[in-house]
Parts: C-alpha cells; sequence; structure tokens
C-alpha cells in the first residue's frame, strides 16, 4: 500500500465537510431557507439586522443565502449520487451482459453505446426534461439514464478479459449459474475501473445538475439547489454578486475535489495511466 | 483502406439513425405529442385537427417512417410559435453558434497547446506543477459560473468589455473565453501525454546523439508526431463545444442556436428545440468520423491495423 498524498486528504476532508454540511443542514441552517422578508432583500454578506447575522447575505427575496447554500448542498449531492448509483447499475449490468453473452447481445448493446455517446449529454437531457418537465425526480431519472454508456463500455471490455480466465471455466464447470458466476466472480475483479468511472461521473453530474437547474429545467424554485440559486441570482449580478458568486464556489469546489480524488484513484487502479 | 473507410462510415450512419430514433422517441415520452406542439389553451376540437394534421393519429411505425423521410429533406416542421419552417429559424442563428465555437477553439488552442506543451518539456519544474494545478481547476470550473466572474469582473467592475448580447467583435470575447476554458483544459492535458510520450522515444536520444539541443529535437521532431493525437481529438471537442454553447449562450444573451433551444422551450416550441439536438448530434458523429478519417490519413499503421 502506498501511503495516501496529503493532499488527497485534504481534499477529502474538504467533501466529508460537504457531505456533513448537506446532513447537517437542518441544523446548522441558521434560517428556514424559504422564508422571505421583504424587508431584507438583497442585503450584503456580512449584513447585522436586529441581532440576526447573514453572513452570505439576502436574496431577492429576501432569504438567508447561507441557509439556502447549506440545502442547495444537499439537493445537489443527492441529484448527483443517486443519478450516479442509477447510471452505474444499469450502464454494468448492460456491460456485464454484453460481455458474458456477446453474440448479438453484445452487438445490440454496444451500439445503442456508440449512439447514446453521440448526442451530447446535456442536450439529451434538455430535451428530456422539456418533454418531461422539470423535478426532482424526472432530473435524476434523466441523468441517470442518459450517462450509463461509459460504464457499460468499461464494464463490457473488463469483463471480456475476465471470463476468459481459468478460474470462471472452472467455476462453471462446477454448475455455477450465469448469474452468480457474474455477481460472485466477475463483478467484484471489475469494480475497481468503474469505481474509477463512478467518481469522474459524479463530478460531471453534479455539474450537469447545476447546469439544468441554471437553465431552469432541474430543481424549481423555490427549493434551492446550487445552479438554481446562481440562475435566480443572474438577473441581479450587477447588484448583488454574491448570489452568484458563493453557490459556484461551492459547486468548483465540489467539483474540484472530486476531479483530484478520481484522478489519483485512476493511478492507483490503473497504474498505465500515471503520469498522464 | 477503403474497407476502413466504408465501416467508420458505416458506422456514423448508424449513430446517426440511432441519434434519430432515440430523439423521435423522447419527443413521445410524454405521450401524446400533439400537447407538445399545440398553443395553450386551445381547445379540443383544435387539437384534434393538429393531431390529425400533422399525422398524429397514424400508427407509430408510420410516423416514424414519414419523420426519417422528412429529415432525409431536410425538413424539420414548421415552427407553430413563429409560423415559419424551423430550418430557417435554425440557420439563422448558426452563424452565431459557430463564431463563439471558433472563438472558443481559439482560445483552447491558443493557451492549452503551449501550456501542455511547457508542461510535458519541464515535466519537473515548479512551472509544470502550476500549470497542472490551474488546468485542473479549469476541467472542474462549472462555464456558468466563469460566465458569471467574466462578467462581474470585465464587465461590471472594470466595465472594459460588454458582457451581454451581440455588439461589435468584442461582444464575442467573454463568451468565448467562458467556453474555452473547459476545452483548454482537456487540450492541455492531451497536448502533455502526447508530448510525453514521444519525448521517451528513442528517435529523441537519437536526434540528441546527432548534437540537436533538447529544444531543436521537441520543435523538429517530438511536436510533428504529437500533433497526430492532438489535432485528431481536437475534432471531436467541437460537438463538445457546441453543447457547451447552451448554457454560455444563455448566460451571455448571445442569440445562437443554444439560446435558441431554451428559448424554444419556454414558449413551448418543440419542433425547434428537437431540431437543435439533431443539428448538435449529427455535428458531433460527422466531427467523429472527420476524426477518424484524419487520424487514418495522417498516420499509415491505423491503416494497415484495419
Amino acid at each position: 500500500m502506498k501511503s495516501v498524498p496529503i493532499a488527497i486528504w485534504v481534499v477529502l476532508s474538504v467533501l466529508a465537510l460537504f457531505v456533513l454540511a448537506a446532513v447537517l443542514a437542518p441544523e446548522l441552517a441558521p434560517f428556514d431557507p424559504l422564508r422571505q422578508s421583504l424587508l431584507l432583500r438583497l442585503k450584503p454578506p456580512g449584513t447585522v439586522l436586529g441581532g440576526r447575522s447573514f453572513l452570505l447575505g439576502t436574496d431577492d427575496l429576501g432569504r438567508d443565502l447561507l441557509s439556502r447554500v447549506l440545502f442547495g448542498a444537499r439537493v445537489s449531492l443527492l441529484v448527483a449520487a443517486v443519478a450516479v448509483v442509477l447510471s452505474l447499475v444499469v450502464g454494468t449490468a448492460l456491460g456485464l451482459a454484453a460481455g458474458w453473452f456477446r453474440g448479438w447481445t453484445a452487438v445490440v448493446i454496444m451500439r445503442s453505446v456508440d449512439t447514446m455517446l453521440s448526442i451530447p449529454a446535456i442536450l439529451l437531457a434538455v430535451l428530456t426534461v422539456a418533454v418531461l418537465g422539470p423535478g426532482f425526480l424526472n432530473l435524476v431519472v434523466v441523468l441517470g439514464l442518459t450517462r450509463w454508456p461509459r460504464y457499460t463500455r468499461v464494464a463490457y471490455g473488463q469483463t471480456l478479459q475476465v471470463a476468459a480466465l481459468p478460474y470462471i471455466r472452472a467455476a462453471e464447470m462446477a454448475g455455477c449459474s450465469s448469474f452468480r458466476l457474474l455477481w460472485r466472480h466477475v463483478l467484484p475483479n471489475i469494480a475497481g475501473p468503474l469505481l474509477v468511472v463512478a467518481t469522474a461521473e459524479f463530478g460531471l453530474m453534479i455539474l450537469f445538475e447545476a447546469g439544468l437547474s441554471f437553465l431552469g429545467l432541474g430543481i424549481q424554485p423555490p427549493a434551492p439547489s446550487w445552479g438554481a440559486i446562481m440562475s435566480a441570482g443572474r438577473a441581479y449580478v450587477e447588484r448583488a454578486w454574491w448570489l452568484t458568486v458563493f453557490p459556484g464556489a461551492c459547486l468548483f469546489a465540489v467539483v474540484l475535489c472530486v476531479n483530484m480524488a478520481g484522478d489519483w484513484l485512476r493511478d492507483r487502479i490503473d497504474p498505465r495511466s500515471v503520469s498522464r | 483502406m477503403t474497407r476502413h473507410l466504408a465501416g467508420r462510415i458505416g458506422q456514423a450512419l448508424l449513430a446517426s439513425f440511432g441519434v434519430l430514433t432515440i430523439v423521435f422517441f423522447v419527443m413521445r415520452l410524454s405521450g401524446d405529442p400533439t400537447l407538445l406542439l399545440v398553443p395553450e389553451g386551445a381547445s379540443a376540437e383544435q387539437i384534434a385537427q393538429l393531431r390529425h394534421q400533422l399525422g398524429f393519429d397514424r400508427p407509430v411505425p408510420v410516423q416514424f417512417l414519414a419523420y426519417l423521410g422528412d429529415l432525409v429533406r431536410l425538413d424539420f416542421g414548421e415552427s407553430l410559435v413563429q409560423r415559419a419552417p424551423v430550418l430557417g429559424i435554425l440557420a439563422e442563428r448558426i452563424p452565431y453558434t459557430v463564431a463563439l465555437a471558433s472563438g472558443a477553439l481559439l482560445v483552447a488552442w491558443g493557451v492549452g497547446l503551449p501550456a501542455g506543451i511547457a508542461m510535458a518539456v519541464w515535466r519537473d519544474r515548479w512551472i509544470a506543477r502550476l500549470l497542472q494545478a490551474l488546468v485542473l481547476a479549469g476541467q472542474s470550473l462549472p462555464t456558468f459560473w466563469s460566465g458569471i466572474l467574466l462578467i462581474l469582473l470585465f464587465g461590471v467592475t472594470l466595465r472594459w468589455l460588454p458582457t451581454s448580447g451581440v455588439d461589435g467583435p468584442l461582444s464575442l470575447v467573454l463568451p468565448s473565453l467562458a467556453l474555452g476554458a473547459v476545452t483548454m483544459s482537456s487540450f492541455a492535458r492531451m497536448t502533455r501525454s502526447a508530448v510525453l510520450d514521444e519525448l521517451g522515444r528513442d528517435y529523441v536520444n537519437a536526434a540528441r546523439a546527432r548534437g540537436l539541443s533538447r529544444s531543436s529535437a521537441v520543435a523538429r521532431h517530438v511536436l510533428r508526431n504529437a500533433a497526430i493525437p492532438v489535432v485528431t481529438i481536437a475534432a471531436l471537442e467541437i460537438g463538445n463545444l457546441l453543447a457547451g454553447a447552451v448554457i454560455v449562450e444563455t448566460v451571455f444573451a448571445w442569440p445562437g442556436i443554444g439560446q435558441l433551444a431554451i428559448q424554444s422551450i419556454q414558449s413551448r416550441d418543440f419542433l425547434v428545440v428537437q431540431a437543435v439536438v439533431l443539428f448538435v448530434s449529427l455535428v458531433y458523429v460527422a466531427c467523429n468520423l472527420l476524426a477518424d478519417l484524419a487520424y487514418a490519413a495522417i498516420d499509415p499503421r491505423i491503416r494497415m491495423r484495419a
């Protein structure tokens, strides 16, 4: 075991802090993220009024930005996490099937992968959300079902390799069923590269969710998500910079940390890609 | 070579067909597509009439064939909001997106390539570490955030550059920077790894042994060989730029096809949205094909393998 570099400890701690903030949002948030107050509209960061302090300022409806950013972390991380799990499960299952059964199954599945990869994911998501209507559930399903092909590609290639190994043949001859073989013997052996893809995808999902919400196609107001807060703040960019700068900084920090962790993980799991 | 060509073109055609199929079925996810296309507050009678007029009362396979037939003739239908052919509406906006994507590509090439070369050639110096940190940051930047930061800095605080709409060529600067940043990072990464690969090869040592200085060995031999993967992969980024334009155009109120798509969603003009998605996806497929072909044309090893 190589030791974990300090930079990675820092990155993981920052991520842990964000997750903690998301989980504990109801306890940490100083105010109700939805409570409006016309008297408190667009107050700059650090405003103290009547004994209450608004650390990050308030938005155009007088809601406390810090509370909204904290609750926004919940939405953003949850959407990304569920979407990643969904696409991981769908993509891996298809990749396993293609790699195991080969023949026509593989042709059909892998051609669909090529096709899915030739539509820019954000556009497919835009079209689908536009047709189905925005909302938490639609967003998760759309993101989950547009981002499976990368897992399928990796799972397919890995399954082909693993399936040719003698221990798989041995287990097969011992009377092991296909499902049990894939679940108990193939999947654990291909989990590493899939995890690397999932990490990279988690960062992308956070960006997609924020992008769609920014375009008004994701999380709908008044619910807070980082993209949705920025979408509302866009109109006030000249008078209230804090509405876009703070949520965007959180988004950037989380994605940067996820990407750094992902790069490190990839180098650890696939030594060939070191130095790249 | 001919077989390789035919195979690639066949793949591209299949992918295009797949794209059309996916878009067709996504448009029908909501059940009755007529409901997507009628203006709000239409009566049941109007809806039924439109359904018949658009052919949505026919069996789905028949509709699909008719749809394919229309698209082959470049007939994207008629916008029910603007009462004009979708193709014309799209054509008006395309030059703006092409200008934006070109600007972004210029930023990405102009900064990404030298940065990538520097990262490889001086790989153990502090400058390489600094550049690598910047590249990593660039990759994690949400374009709408960097766009807004650019607006705040250059538009609101310094008042140097226009921040929205089209007002002369200067309007293109900020959107291009925002859109190009992500692509620039991936160019820099690709260039770095391509140059590093080549630096480790024997011919570099041979050139050095002949007395060439390190910098002229890099300039005369390494860069040429490293250019092959970099040039071809660059073609793939064009599709990503067009997709990224959806967000950047919204931030900067740039009147390209991305903004058109979002505006059309808001006005429930779904045939226009569909046309934008089809257009970008087909350009994407075409770029993929071109990249493959260019790769094969430049590098004989690939032709031989096929």
